[in-house]
C-alpha cells in the first residue's frame, strides 16, 4: 500500500518535471494499462477454483450485497454532491 | 458506456484464461498484476504532477465533502441493512459485516472466515470484488447518473489504489485527493466495523 502511494509520488515529481510538455499521450496510456489489470484481475478470478465453484450459489448473493451497498452509498454521495454545488454556486452570488 | 464494454471485454478474457488454465497468476514470484498497478499508479502521478492546476482545484472544492467517507460507511450500511431483508437466511449483522468490506476483499474475507466461518468467508471475498468490478467497469455510469462523487463512493476502500485511475479518468483530476483521502479512511475503519459487525 505504501509503495503505490510512493510511486504515484514518484510520478507526481516526473510529471511536475515535465510539466512544459503536453503528455497527450497519457490518457491512451492510462487506459491500456486498466485494460491490462482488468485482464489480469479475470485471470486471478478464472484461476481461483474457491471462486470459480462459489460463483453460483453465494455469486448471487455477493452480487445483491454489494449492488445494495453502492446504490446505498452513490445515493448519498449524490445527496452530497448536490449539496455541495449548491452552496458553491450562493457563496459565488 | 463504449469504455465499460471494452473494460468487462478484458475482464470476461482474462477469466477464460485463467478459468482454462491458459495463464495463471503466481503472486509468489514476480507479481505482474502489482507491476501494471505500479505502473498505473505512475502515469496517475504523471497526470497529477503535469498539471498541477488540476490540484490546485482541491482547495475550491467544498470543505464539506470530507465528509464522503462518513456518508460512503453509512449508504453502504443503509443498502445492505435494507437489502438484508430480502436475504432472510443470513443475519442482517452478517450482511453488514460483508458490506463494510468496501471493497477491501482480502482483508475483509480472513477477519469473517476467521470469525464466522467460510461459508461467509466466500461471500465477503465474491461481494467485495463484485464492488471493485462494479466500480471498474461503471465508474462512467455511476458519475453521469449520480455525479463525480459516486464513483468514488463506490470505490470505498480501493479508491485510492486500484480504482483511483478509473475515478481520475471519469470524475476529473481535481478529485484525486478527495479520493485517495476517501479511500485511506474507508480502509481504515474496515477491521473495525468487519470485527464489530462479526462480535455482535
Amino acid at each position: 500500500m505504501f509503495r503505490i502511494i510512493l510511486i504515484m509520488a514518484a510520478g507526481i515529481g516526473a510529471g511536475w518535471l515535465l510539466r512544459r510538455r503536453r503528455l497527450t499521450w497519457l490518457g491512451r496510456v492510462t487506459d491500456a494499462l486498466i485494460w491490462v489489470l482488468l485482464f489480469l484481475l479475470g485471470v486471478e478470478v478464472g484461476g481461483d477454483e474457491r471462486i470459480i465453484r462459489g460463483m453460483a450459489s453465494l455469486g448471487l448473493e455477493a452480487l445483491v450485497i454489494s449492488t445494495a451497498g453502492v446504490a446505498g452509498s452513490a445515493l448519498l454521495a449524490l445527496l452530497l454532491w448536490r449539496r455541495a454545488r449548491r452552496g458553491r454556486e450562493a457563496a459565488r452570488k | 458506456m463504449k469504455g465499460s464494454l471494452i473494460i468487462v471485454g478484458f475482464f470476461i478474457l482474462g477469466v477464460i484464461a485463467g478459468a482454462a488454465g491458459w495463464l495463471s497468476i503466481d503472486k509468489t514470484g514476480f507479481d505482474i498484476s502489482f507491476a501494471a498497478l505500479a505502473c498505473l499508479m505512475f502515469c496517475v502521478g504523471l497526470g497529477v504532477g503535469n498539471d498541477l492546476g488540476a490540484l490546485r482545484a482541491l482547495r475550491t472544492l467544498p470543505k464539506m465533502l470530507l465528509t464522503l467517507p462518513l456518508l460512503t460507511i453509512a449508504g453502504t450500511l443503509a443498502g445492505c441493512a435494507l437489502i438484508a431483508l430480502l436475504l432472510p437466511w443470513r443475519p442482517l449483522t452478517d450482511v453488514l459485516a460483508v458490506g463494510s468490506g468496501f471493497g477491501y476483499y482480502s482483508l475483509s474475507s480472513i477477519f469473517i472466515t476467521e470469525y464466522r466461518g467460510p461459508e461467509l468467508g466466500t461471500v465477503a471475498l465474491l461481494a467485495n470484488i463484485v464492488r471493485e468490478i462494479i466500480t471498474l467497469l461503471g465508474a462512467p455510469l455511476l458519475a453521469r447518473f449520480f455525479g463525480p462523487l459516486a464513483p468514488v463512493s463506490s470505490g470505498g476502500a480501493t479508491s485510492m489504489d486500484t480504482t483511483l485511475p478509473i475515478i481520475t479518468r471519469v470524475s476529473g483530476k481535481e478529485f484525486v485527493i478527495l479520493s485517495i483521502y476517501h479511500g485511506f479512511v474507508v480502509d481504515f475503519s474496515v477491521p473495525f466495523l468487519v470485527t464489530f459487525f462479526c462480535s455482535l
